[in-house]
């Protein structure tokens, strides 16, 4: 049973590039363009993972974030931070909200995937 | 019939019910109900300035020159129209110092002067004599002329005739008699006399009365009305040339003297500074006075041209003098009642002046000249006196006898030989001989008692010489050869033609030299001599008295001590008990009590009180003589003054520091919330240019790394992805010339390139440059673009990148195939207009502005596609704006959007 990761970012190449590492990874994909977008997809069907970017319309990544650990249902999924801003702070926030892990862009592909692939053992 | 006990009772009547009326006028004064606390009265009372001259000579003066009297009244009419200018001013300063008369005035201003009082008083004194002797020749000459009667002739009078059988001499007793009674009852500390105010405003009733009287029964009774009169003198040549106003003597120049001289005399004569100045109660009744006065002085005139006119038609040549009309013709009328009215009008107009200019000249003799002489001669007698206003009173009177018997000298020795008029005008011109120290005073602080001094004995000594001299020399007591050849026979130096200006009326003439030596010595003396430190106080109070709140300047200069008690006697001594006790009373009032020892500003209070009853000077005297320790002597009183300057002129400049400091502070305030601001911006900035950065970055970063890792990736998803590494690539260059591109025209470091530039040429390439992107999304592009060259200035490129930016934005939002996108060119009221408009999703009303912010992007989901910059519009309306001209967006939500840039331009 392959880990479902669903990919959130609002720029398209960024998505595409993803989506292939993560399928290449042997994970099952979905995206999203935006913050809403990305809780309606979770609330469809709760992924394992999310890869979230952090500036987004409509919900940046900390309200989806958030909103996600509101939810005691949705305990299980696992939530990597992507953002193009490299300050600590926006790290140190990212991780006090309840994301698992925090990636800055642009990032390295092997260990993007690296990430995914530890965390989702992790939690077994 | 009008036997001498008729006149004699009728005047002694008149007289007390004068005497009534003042009784009165004072005891409402000392109830607390002042009768002369109205515009009116005090209007009424000024008046005084028409006297035996104004009631007699005036008919006499119009009867041989016409139009001639007028410039008597044209002079205070004139100074009527200033009086608020200046009565106001010497008003307020008369109340401020207690000053009691116009040589008190002068003395106050410069330094308290003795010696200058004691000179003021000397040349009024002199100078006031021919006046005073033409109101006794006025009442003896109607007095002999109406116990003739029914007779109308010229009494003879003879100088060979002893004086104890003269009627003038008679009637300068009577005068005596009743000035002691009228002005002398008691010594105020203000020296104001209401019950004499009542009745000179009663007076100048009377006269005015009577006067129109007499002019409407000549006019109406002897003739028929003044067309007739007026007509029937016509007739005469010798006395049409009366209405006319050639007969002016010395010409305008003439009339301008004259005029000039009656101006200051209305101010400067001591009773009229009495009346105007003294006795004011209230500023506001100058403004009421203003107009009401010139129109008694109308009302006054009406009459004297038909009267002389009348009388000049009446009588034959020299059968009676054209002074005594105004009583010969109700006379010759056989109207005895009028005659006799007019008497006691004629008795009324000069006594009131004999009253009240002797009263005023008696307290400046005593203030200026008896007691500081006495106090010179043996000043421990006479601070051991107890009891002074005995002695005040004493001298006050002896001054008011000897004053009147002075005139009546005058009379009989000088001014017999003379008319009226004439008389009167060398008395106008010794007063206004106070009009420079005075007027100059009051406006330049820098006048001083040297310059004052210089000028007034300067100006008396010109006046005495080409006008009294003269008079003299006329009545036979000098040789007439001085007058025609000059003293010695010198020409240079006769009177009537100083240094050779001859042919102009004397009157001109002594205006002319006693002014100039009188100015041009107050001027010269007081820049070439040493300001005492009291004479620029007493010049600052003087010149600021309008500006500045009270302000004891001149209390500094007392440091010594004295007991409360010694400065009470001194006080009791010169006022009364009751009077002193008052005084000290309303001191305690106002200061919480009185100390024991005498501070500097009760000291200066009691100088005060005292200037009021013995003069500024004497005050002066009479309070350094118990204070012990002296004056503060000049340097001191200089240094206190500069130093209490000087504190106020730190302290003024502390508060301007201070102010400017917190402008300062404010405006740091200011700057730092904006660099602050600007600082955020700035962090904003850099951190949104990362994220931009960063952005296409991690794609090309990512598709490179899946690239290198895949080798064997089919060539249709590797050149998909090449393609997006490419255009990121692109994207990512286009950025990074943007935000220098940028940072450039936002630091002002842009090179422009401004060049005359054809619009429509510089479209069409734009369009050619985009044709690419239109073609790709299948959009349609349609131009309307005219058909002309249209020359405009600009930098070629960047506007070239404008309409780029526009026509890419535009396609980048239209759909395909149906997207549809015009751009129009055209001329509005004075600009040049390209409209760029798409039917893409339209931009929301409130997003109309924030498209124009840097890095704001509308959000665009057009998969593959790289966003834009969110630079292209920030960067489009710089350069917009740096043309001179403006970008903005018209939009609603799904109608497509319109983008419009107005460049300044003629068609």
């Amino acid at each position: 049973m392959a880990n479902k990761i669903l990919v959130v970012d609002d720029e398209p190449n960024i998505v595409l590039s993803l989506e292939f590492l993560m399928k290449q990874a042997g994970f099952q994909v979905r995206t999203a363009s935006d913050g809403e977008a990305a809780l309606t997809a979770v609330a469809a069907e709760p992924p394992d993972l999310v890869l979230l970017d952090v500036m987004m319309p409509r919900k940046n990544g900390y309200e989806v974030c958030q909103a996600i650990r509101a939810n005691p249902d949705w305990k299980g999924v696992r939530i990597i931070m992507l953002t193009a801003k490299g300050r600590e702070v926006e790290r140190e926030k990212g991780l006090a909200l309840g994301a698992d892990d925090y990636i800055t862009k642009p990032f390295s592909t092997k260990e993007v995937v690296e990430r995914v692939r530890e965390l989702l053992a992790e939690a077994g | 019939m009008l036997s001498d006990g008729v006149i004699i009772t009728s005047a002694l009547i008149y007289m007390g019910v004068l005497f009534g009326i003042a009784y009165y006028g004072d005891q409402r004064a000392d109830a607390g109900r002042s009768i002369i606390a109205n515009p009116y009265i005090y209007t009424l009372s000024l008046a005084i300035y028409c006297t035996a001259w104004t009631f007699y000579g005036s008919v006499g003066l119009a009867a041989t020159r016409g139009v001639d009297f007028l410039p008597i009244y044209l002079g205070p009419t004139l100074m009527a129209v200033l009086f608020w200018l200046v009565l106001r001013r010497i008003v307020r300063i008369t109340k401020t110092h207690r000053i009691t008369s116009i040589a008190d005035f002068v003395a106050s201003r410069y330094g308290k002067s003795g010696l200058l009082a004691g000179m003021v008083t000397v040349i009024v004194v002199i100078g006031i004599l021919p006046y005073i002797s033409i109101q006794l020749k006025a009442i003896a000459t109607s007095f002999s002329l109406l116990r003739q009667y029914p007779q109308v002739a010229m009494p003879a009078f003879s100088t060979q005739q002893p004086f104890w059988a003269d009627t003038t001499f008679l009637v300068a007793l009577v005068l005596i008699v009743f000035a002691i009674l009228f002005g002398t009852r008691h010594i105020d500390t203000t020296e104001r006399h209401e019950g004499m105010v009542t009745a000179v405003a009663f007076e100048s009733l009377f006269k005015l009365v009577v006067f129109v009287l007499v002019g409407l029964v000549v006019t109406f009774g002897m003739f028929d009305g003044p067309g007739a009169l007026f007509q029937q003198a016509a007739a005469r040549p010798d006395l049409a040339t009366l209405m006319r106003f050639e007969v002016v003597p010395g010409g305008y120049g003439g009339w301008l003297s004259l005029t000039f001289l009656s101006m200051m005399a209305f101010l400067f004569l001591p009773r009229q500074f009495q009346v105007l100045v003294v006795e004011n109660v209230n500023e506001a009744h100058i403004r009421k006075a203003t107009w009401l006065f010139p129109l008694y002085l109308f009302a006054i005139n009406l009459f004297v041209l038909p009267i002389a006119l009348g009388g000049r038609l009446t009588f034959t040549s020299g059968e009676v003098d054209a002074d005594m009309f105004v009583l010969g013709l109700p006379m010759a009328l056989h109207k005895p009642d009028l005659a006799l009215l007019v008497f006691l009008g004629g008795l009324s107009a000069a006594t009131s002046m004999i009253l009240f200019e002797t009263v005023a000249l008696s307290t400046m003799l005593c203030n200026d000249v008896v007691i500081p002489i006495l106090l010179r001669l043996n000043p421990r007698w006479l601070a051991g006196r107890a009891d002074w206003s005995g002695l005040l009173l004493g001298i006050r009177r002896a001054g008011i006898a000897a004053i009147i018997l002075l005139g009546y000298l005058y009379f009989r020795f000088v001014g017999e030989s003379y008319a009226l008029v004439a008389s009167g005008l060398i008395s106008f011109a010794a007063a206004a001989q106070f009009a420079p120290p005075i007027l100059i005073g009051l406006y330049w602080k820098r006048a001083n008692r040297r310059g004052a001094l210089l000028g007034l004995s300067g100006g008396f000594l010109v006046w005495a010489y080409t006008l009294l001299l003269p008079a003299m020399a006329r009545s036979g007591w000098i040789s007439v050869s001085f007058v025609d050849h000059g003293p010695f026979g010198l020409e240079l130096l006769k009177p009537y033609a100083l240094f050779g200006l001859r042919d102009m009326d004397p009157y001109m003439h002594a205006v002319f030299w006693s002014m100039l030596a009188n100015v041009g010595g107050l001027v010269f003396g007081s820049m070439l001599t040493r300001t005492d430190a009291i004479e620029q106080v007493q010049g600052s109070e003087f010149v600021n008295i309008l500006e500045r709140e009270r302000h004891d300047g001149d209390s500094l200069l007392w440091r010594g001590v004295v007991e409360t008690a010694e400065l009470y006697d001194l006080l009791a001594r010169f006022i009364g008990p009751p009077r002193a006790t008052e005084a000290f009373d309303r001191y305690a009032r106002d200061h919480g009590g009185y100390p024991l020892s005498a501070d500097s500003r009760l000291i200066h209070y009691t100088e005060r009180l005292l200037a009021g009853a013995i003069g500024a000077a004497s005050a002066r005297v009479m309070i350094s003589s118990i204070v012990m320790g002296e004056v503060l002597s000049i340097e001191e009183v200089m240094t206190i003054l500069d130093e209490s300057t000087q504190v106020i002129e730190y302290s003024r400049r502390l508060e301007q520091k201070s102010g400017e400091l917190e402008a300062a502070s404010a405006e740091l305030r200011e700057a730092n919330h904006r660099l602050r601001e600007l600082d955020r911006l700035k962090n904003e900035f850099i951190s949104t240019v990362t994220h931009e950065l960063r952005t296409p970055l991690t794609s090309i970063r990512a598709f490179s790394e899946i690239l290198l890792a895949n080798p064997d990736m089919d060539v249709e998803q590797r050149s998909k992805f090449l393609g997006i590494i490419v255009r990121e690539s692109e994207r990512l260059t286009r950025l990074i010339n943007q935000v220098l591109d940028m940072a450039k025209m936002d630091s002002g470091r842009t090179e422009w390139r401004i060049e005359n530039l054809d619009l429509r040429a510089l479209i069409q390439d734009a369009i050619s440059s985009t044709s690419q992107l239109f073609h790709d999304k299948a959009v349609t592009l349609r131009e309307n673009l005219g058909e002309l060259p249209v020359q405009i200035t600009g930098d070629h490129d960047r506007l070239t990148q404008v309409v780029i930016n526009l026509l890419s934005n535009a396609v980048k939002f239209c759909p395909e195939q149906t997207g549809e996108v015009l751009i129009w060119l055209r001329h509005t009221t004075d600009c040049w207009r390209i409209e760029v408009i798409d039917n893409g999703p339209g931009i929301a009303r409130d997003q109309h502005k924030l498209v124009f912010e840097k890095f704001h992007q509308v959000n665009d989901r057009l998969a593959g596609k790289p966003k834009g910059t969110g630079l292209g519009l920030p960067i489009s309306q710089k350069i917009v704006e740096h043309h001179g001209g403006r970008i903005w967006v018209e939009s609603e939500i799904g109608q497509g959007a319109t983008f419009i840039v107005e460049l300044p331009g003629q068609a």
